[in-house]
């Protein structure tokens, strides 16, 4: 059994808004072992980013963690101040974000943005010595050396990608959490950035969290994932079991509704309606009212949704399960 | 055999760019490079390749957005049920040709004008183009929300873009392309922006008002899975050549061109049991070949329709 790196037990996050609380993170529990990759897929809104940010608690000012835990390494990390944050931040858990690579500062050398976060958390070391690590994470990411003296606009998107990735790994994170990292990017590039970040992923026996809305980038990536719909995980398990053998209404549309360039071709159903309102307090399923065979007893909100066990490791939200 | 709609034979896009201040030398970018292909009445053609292969110069040479160097762009008159030149096209003509041909843009929260209503933006090209009574206009937008599916229709009129979601949007986009009724609309990366969830609901949107008003889509993408759900036939483009087209089914299961295996050996497969074949391309090696391969012998025919550049690639791979 390997080891567990991240547990997050029954978070509930919610943003405080003028019109009511959203309650974006609700109930999510999940476990990432040592060099593991973990999936988490859904559609825009769904939660997938404010689960991300409330690891590295790097949220908005007005959301609030309500309840829940998140140990690394055993370690709680709910509560913990700003200053101890720092020292988690980068040196154990750290991300790269959607567009990250528009992020870079346009002013400052690469190399001299990357130093900047290793002197954060390494203040003893020498400038050579910080030269040399990113001469390292250069060679694991696939850049040249040179790149260290070059300012962001002379690099191409896939580039300043790779260099994100290679700033990311700069204090040798436990966690990297990988948000839309390829989004902005064209195919062939995407698949290079995929290919860079498996291998890397690999080498250094990093545990990746992997945040997605395509489920295709999801079934190359990991080998556990979650699909989350409208704040809360509504399946959970291995990806190759998820992707066999689907139990909720939602992930068998969402693989339903994805294009492909192998096997037949197939007539793709579309998902309608748009997801529920998170201000409110939602009764019952949050799916039923785009569930293509919702029951009385899912539209009337009378059941709870909860996860029960579907197969080794598979949990899925127990209304779907019990329809069929 | 179906007519042709459009046929575009050897065109060429050339951009001048300077050598440097103070230089006298120009340079030449070649954007669209001798590309020809033709699109059949209510067939789709699907551009693919990289950013910056040329695809998007191509669409707007099409529309006459952007002036083409060389070659020639032919279009079916309706009246005539021939296929005209467009190059001299001025004045009422021009307009009229204008109507036939839309786009749709890849952005749908930059290409609406976020001070107009929704009636406002779709009523713009009928007003441009002074069609039907002010009340027929009034008619129309309110028949075309309900084609698109932004229903009830007055629920939407009087709306901002900012009210609306990228895929609503999008279908605002749409509905403003289809109002003129054009018989060709270039789509430019109409899904690219959207969520998985809507995306297939505006293909599927496309495809419907494809079937029923005889449209034919330039669709322009640079994921060959959406390309496929899309299109009857592929082109693939290459730094401003095309060097393979083909039927879609065809052309996936039978690439020839190293290019082509590539991009669609990039293409994530929605099945984690599925192991994706490896291609390593040598993208600056690849290139000089084309670039050497000055003499335009154009592409050869491997039978079904499938066509590939002459250039010798052989060992590539």
């Amino acid at each position: 059994m390997k080891k567990e790196v991240l547990k997050v037990d029954n978070l509930n996050m919610h943003y405080e808004t003028l019109s009511g609380n959203v309650s974006a993170v609700k109930n999510v529990s999940f476990t990432i072992h040592e060099g593991e990759s973990f999936g988490l897929v859904g559609e825009s809104g769904c939660g997938k980013t404010s689960v991300a940010m409330s690891l590295l608690q790097l949220q908005a000012d007005n959301a609030k963690i309500s309840s829940g835990s998140i140990k690394l390494e055993g370690r709680e990390l709910v509560g913990l101040s700003e200053s101890e944050l720092r020292k988690v931040r980068w040196d154990s858990i750290s991300i790269v974000f959607q567009g990250a690579m528009n992020a870079w500062n346009p002013v400052i050398k690469i190399g001299e943005q990357i130093r900047e976060a290793i002197r954060e958390h390494y203040p003893s070391n020498t400038k050579q010595q910080n030269i040399e690590k990113i001469k390292e994470l250069f060679e694991i990411v696939g850049l040249k050396e040179e790149i260290m003296d070059r300012y962001p606009h002379e690099l191409s998107g896939g580039m300043k990608q790779r260099a994100v990735i290679a700033l990311a790994l700069s204090c040798n994170p436990k966690v990297v959490i990988a948000d839309e990292p390829t989004t902005a990017l064209d195919v062939v590039i995407q698949d290079q950035i995929l290919k860079e970040i498996k291998k890397v992923q690999e080498l250094l026996g990093l545990s990746l969290i992997y945040i997605s809305h395509d489920i295709a980038v999801i079934a190359e990536m990991t080998s556990q994932m979650a699909v989350m719909y409208a704040g809360s995980i509504v399946e959970i398990g291995p990806t190759k079991e998820i992707f066999s053998n689907p139990k909720h209404a939602y992930t068998r549309l969402l693989l339903e509704s994805t294009p492909s360039v192998v096997g037949e071709k197939k007539k793709l159903r579309s998902l309608d309606g748009e997801p529920p309102s998170l201000i409110d307090d939602i009764k019952g399923c949050s799916f039923s009212p785009r569930c293509p065979n919702p029951t009385e007893e899912c539209k009337n909100g009378t059941k709870d949704m909860r996860l029960i066990k579907v197969g080794e490791g598979h949990y899925a939200d127990s209304c779907c399960v019990e329809c069929g | 055999m179906k007519q042709n709609l459009v046929e575009v034979k050897n065109l060429e896009k050339y951009f001048e760019t300077s050598g440097g201040l103070l230089s006298r030398k120009k340079n030449v970018v070649k954007a669209v490079d001798d590309i020809s292909f033709n699109i059949p009445v209510g067939e789709s053609l699907g551009l693919v390749g990289q950013s910056g292969c040329g695809k998007t110069t191509t669409a707007r040479a099409l529309c006459l957005l952007d002036p083409k160097t060389n070659g020639d762009i032919k279009f079916l008159n309706r009246e005539t049920n021939l296929l005209e030149s467009i190059d001299n096209l001025d004045g009422e003509e021009l307009k009229k040709f204008r109507r036939n041909i839309q786009m749709i843009f890849q952005d749908p929260y930059e290409s609406l004008n976020p001070r107009w209503t929704i009636k406002d933006i779709i009523l713009e090209p009928l007003n441009i183009h002074n069609i039907g009574s002010l009340s027929d206009r009034d008619d129309a937008v309110v028949e075309i929300l309900k084609t698109v599916g932004l229903t009830p229709p007055e629920n939407y009129l009087p709306r901002y873009p900012h009210e609306l979601s990228g895929g609503q949007r999008q279908r605002v986009s749409i509905a403003r392309t289809l109002i003129m009724k054009p018989k060709f609309v270039v789509c430019d990366e109409p899904t690219s922006m959207l969520d998985v969830s809507i995306r297939i609901s505006i293909m599927d949107l496309m495809l419907n008002l494809a079937k029923d008003l005889e449209v034919s889509y330039l669709y322009i993408t640079h994921d060959l899975a959406v390309a496929r759900y899309m299109c009857n036939t592929i082109a693939v483009m290459f730094n401003g050549k095309i060097v393979e087209i083909a039927e879609t089914e065809e052309l996936l299961s039978n690439p020839i061109h190293p290019y082509t295996k590539r991009l669609i050996s990039s293409i994530p497969i929605p099945d984690p049991s599925y192991e994706r074949k490896v291609y390593d391309l040598n993208y600056d090696e690849l290139d000089s070949i084309i670039a050497k391969d000055t003499e335009k012998k154009g592409m050869v025919d491997i039978g079904n329709q499938h066509y590939v550049a002459t250039h010798d690639v052989k060992g590539l791979l």
